[in-house]
């Protein structure tokens, strides 16, 4: 519609429109709350609202695609275990799934939207009972806590979650009820997997909007994997990746994959944010190559894509495995407008000295507005947004508690 | 004495009382005999929501860090179907629940 306008200023007063009538919905998920953040396609003024479940871990909030009114939430804490908690209202208010604490009556059975059980029937195949811990020797799985949500891009009541230690589940009752996708765990490879300095954790779903039946997720410290019949069965996609921290380098397993990212648009193609290492891979996962370029250091945890430039790709650089912060103190996004190999530094508006934050593995996020806006938050509680992919930067909220998720909704 | 109910009052976390919206404590009826068994029972049927906060939902193990105090006794490591002490059935005294108190 836009190459058949006849006027730059036709254009404008359209993208000036556009930006009026949408709104962008950013989901913050803290270590003691969690917080909405909600402006117009502007992405200049901002409304705040939170804490909700002050005090509590909230590892993760993502809204449907289909319902963006539908939102999951992952509350966690080391004191009272996993929680799961929904809204209906895009965050007004908040409920635990098949919990209704309003109608004045007990319910009884519960329904147990918190109840995550590692499946060990004969049915399914292969229950595994151990990975590999720390020293080598093998532990048994033990369920600790929901790293990710990522709810169906068909369905609003259909959801998946990733956890700690890791495995995939999969509700179809709005978070009521979860059930193990075994064929992930079961598919073998499983006792070589071992835990990153943050957990076994699952952390990053991705669904194919151009195929039902395929899916990645990633885990530290295992790697990437992809299905191909809806869950049934997985293998891992590591081919390309070398670890040098871990006995055979380019091992099929055991990669501290920290990330990945993918532009719905172009869906075989993927970037990956490992340990050390910036990669791509252009055929589904099953070959991955460096795209480092000249980034001043490729150790990071996020990673994302340029909603409307499949080519863009954004990642902050963080100093080393040892020095969890950027580099010189100054807080900078990297950007790449060729799909890798060639970055270029971003610092309009972030912080140029004494910054000594990090940007974990899930705070990143796009819109999907005309001029791509780009969020990320730190440990050190601020939440930025780039409304113009990336050129400059502001803080929307300085002073929060540490940041460990960011995700974006965008409304018409 | 068996076949009695018991209103037993429970004292519980903070972060708890927030998800379950309760103000202060809970009252509780309990029937005998009065357990830690049977007043979590009770608990969980008046807030379901707790399902899962306190103890496992299936092994129905304590929360590690989680202790159930009465009578300036620590019940944590008892039976949960050891009976309670008679002022902790009679109401008088509360069952606290307990949360560590550690990190930031």
């Amino acid at each position: 519609m836009r190459k058949n306008l006849e006027t730059a200023r036709e254009f404008n007063e359209l993208l000036a429109g556009e930006e009026k009538m949408s709104q962008v919905r950013v989901l913050v998920g803290t270590k003691k709350g969690a917080f909405v953040l909600t402006s117009d396609g502007k992405r200049d003024k901002w409304d705040v609202s939170g804490p909700f479940f002050a005090g509590w871990e909230i590892y993760h909030m993502k809204g449907s695609p289909v319902d963006p009114e539908q939102i999951y939430v992952s509350q966690t804490s080391g004191w009272f275990g996993q929680l799961l908690q929904a809204s209906t209202d895009g965050g007004k208010t908040w409920f635990q799934p098949g919990v209704k604490p309003d109608e004045g009556t007990p319910q009884w059975p519960p329904v147990k939207s918190n109840r995550f059980v590692y499946d060990s029937s004969a049915d399914t195949g292969k229950p595994l009972t151990t990975h590999q811990w720390y020293d080598g020797t093998q532990k048994p799985w033990e369920f600790k806590r929901v790293w990710h949500l990522e709810p169906s891009l068909t369905d609003p009541k259909t959801v998946y979650a990733g956890v700690e230690d890791a495995a995939i589940f999969k509700s179809i009752d709005g978070g009521e009820s979860w059930h193990e996708m075994p064929g992930l765990r079961g598919h073998g490879t499983g006792p070589d997997w071992q835990p990153g300095a943050g957990g076994m954790c699952l952390h990053s779903i991705i669904l194919d909007p151009s195929n039902r039946d395929r899916m990645y997720i990633a885990i530290s410290a295992a790697g990437a994997f992809r299905t191909d019949d809806a869950g049934l069965t997985w293998k891992p996609i590591n081919k390309g990746l070398y670890s040098k921290y871990i006995p055979n380098p380019t091992a099929d397993v055991g990669h501290c994959v920290h990330h990945i990212a993918m532009n719905p648009a172009r869906p075989g193609t993927l970037f990956m944010q490992k340990h050390w290492d910036v990669m791509r891979s252009d055929d589904a996962g099953d070959n991955w190559t460096k795209i480092s370029g000249n980034l001043p250091t490729d150790f990071g945890f996020v990673i994302d894509v340029n909603s409307n430039e499949p080519e863009t790709v954004y990642v902050v650089p963080i100093k080393s495995d040892s020095e969890h912060f950027p580099l010189d103190g100054k807080l900078r996004v990297y950007r790449s407008r060729s799909g890798g190999h060639e970055w270029e530094e971003l610092g309009k508006g972030l912080p140029e000295k004494d910054c000594y934050v990090n940007v974990l593995r899930d705070a990143m996020a796009v819109d999907k507005l005309d001029k791509c806006g780009v969020y990320f938050g730190t440990t050190g509680g601020q939440v930025y947004v780039s409304p113009d992919g990336g050129d400059s930067w502001k803080a929307i909220v300085h002073d929060l508690p540490a940041v460990l998720s960011v995700e974006v909704q965008t409304m018409a | 004495m068996a076949d009695s109910t018991h209103s037993v009052q429970v004292q519980i976390p903070y972060h708890l009382r927030t998800l379950a919206r309760i103000g202060g404590d809970v009252t509780l009826e309990v029937a005998a005999p009065v357990t830690l068994r049977s007043v979590l029972d009770a608990l969980e049927a008046r807030y379901p929501m707790l399902c899962g906060t306190i103890r496992d939902h299936d092994t129905l193990q304590r929360r590690p860090f989680l202790r159930f105090f009465a009578c300036e006794e620590d019940l944590s490591l008892q039976s949960p179907d050891t009976p309670l002490p008679e002022r902790v059935a009679s109401g008088e005294e509360p069952l606290l629940i307990v949360g560590a108190i550690a990190g930031g």
